[in-house]
């Protein structure tokens, strides 16, 4: 019996790797789907980068521009930014490193619209991820959910758990790869309890915004994510403990006590 | 299950690139000797998945500087399939990560079998990506 179809693509884009996998055959209209998801993904690097001198981030930053003189999304991320900052009780900013850099949402935010334009034109089993932080839609098969390995922090090439449902938001904040670089708001510095926290719930704009937070608290995440409905969360401290909340057993595989 | 066999074959492929294995014995196959990726090696060598030719053998890692210390792997493929991995080098001190090594053997060769269709926080960057698990999915065929 041949399998359904399905189409991958992955797209270089802001400094990481987007990957599209749409499960069943494509019609035109997600094939074109897939091609203005990927132009979108894109022109959010364009108008978000901050690497960019003159991406409307940058020029909003030196002042150059207002944030009314922006493209709409850019409101509506810096809205984000905030609402995170009053959800996080102070453990998360956009202007952490001295400057304005939203970019811990921008990608979460960014999948999930991309998520979105997929499934508006029929697209309805997909995963999207944006550098390891993943939005789903539908499932792998009919009746099979997505399975979702969670890379091991401390232990390259190795899954510490795999996440397995419907319609789920993964994200993975940690320090693999790029070192320490979540910086604590309250002092500006890296923070270092975790080697890495993966948040799992239903849209990835929240999950991954959340998910940034949770990394800077450390282990007083543990009691800030238990209280937030829709949210689960398993963690890997940097001295190779892990935890998770009570509800990521639904969800993922747990460590067997030793 | 033709994809199901896609997906496994591409997921040891990304396990060899991440584990950076060489041949250390020789391969009991009579099949050419398995390619020999180096750490960020170029993603061509990702399709030439060792097991495509059934190969057999015992295999060495390189030492891998992770964050708790240097990790060297030995694995052992029977006609392609992961059989056995044996820890080199790595942390064996007492305390609540004593059996971290041991949980990460069992996890590799699960990984193989698990079927994952994504990964989680393991590709932040372009360069990272290139011998990540999650490119290897990506060049599953459909």
């Amino acid at each position: 019996m041949a399998e359904p179809r399905t189409v991958r693509h992955a797209e270089h884009v802001m400094g990481t790797v987007f990957s599209f996998d749409l499960r069943g055959a494509p019609t035109p209209a997600v094939t074109a789907a897939l091609a203005d998801a990927v132009a979108w993904l894109h022109r959010v690097d364009e108008v978000f980068s901050t690497y960019r001198p003159g991406s409307q981030i940058s020029r909003l930053d030196r002042g150059e521009l207002t944030e009314r003189q922006c493209d709409p999304e850019v409101a509506e991320v810096l809205e984000l930014c905030r609402s995170t900052a009053r959800a996080a009780d102070g453990w998360f900013s956009a202007t952490a490193g001295g400057r304005l850099d939203p970019s811990a949402v921008v990608k979460g935010w960014a999948v999930e619209r991309a998520s979105q334009l997929l499934y508006d034109v029929g697209a309805r089993h997909h995963s999207v991820s944006g550098g390891g932080d993943l939005q789903t839609r539908g499932e792998a098969a009919p009746g099979t959910p997505w399975r979702i390995g969670v890379a091991h922090p401390l232990c390259p090439g190795d899954l510490i758990t795999v996440v397995t449902g419907r319609d789920l938001a993964v994200a993975t904040s940690g320090t693999a790869e790029r070192g320490p670089h979540i910086l604590d708001p309250h002092t500006g510095r890296p923070a270092t309890a975790l080697a890495s926290v993966t948040l799992v719930g239903r849209h990835l704009t929240e999950v991954d915004a959340l998910a940034t937070a949770a990394f800077a608290m450390g282990d007083a995440a543990r009691g800030w994510l238990r209280a937030r409905d829709g949210i689960e969360a398993f963690a890997v401290t940097a001295d190779a403990r892990t935890w998770w909340t009570p509800g990521f057993a639904a969800y993922g595989e747990v460590p067997v006590p030793a | 299950m033709l994809r199901a066999v896609a997906a496994t074959t591409a997921t040891v492929a990304g396990l060899f690139l991440l584990l950076a294995l060489k041949p250390h014995q020789s391969p009991t196959a009579a099949a050419a000797p398995p390619v020999e990726p180096t750490p960020g090696g170029s993603p061509s060598a990702v399709p030439s998945a060792p097991e495509r030719d059934g190969t057999s053998g015992t295999f060495t890692g390189d030492t891998i500087d992770t964050a708790r210390g240097p990790v060297q792997v030995r694995v052992t493929l029977a006609k392609g399939r992961l059989t056995a991995i044996a820890v080199l080098k790595g942390e064996h001190r007492e305390g609540p990560s004593a059996d971290a090594l041991a949980r990460l053997t069992k996890r590799a060769l699960a990984a193989q079998n698990a079927k994952i269709d994504a990964v989680s926080g393991a590709t932040f960057t372009s360069e990272g990506y290139r011998s990540s698990l999650q490119s290897a999915l990506d060049r599953a065929d459909g």
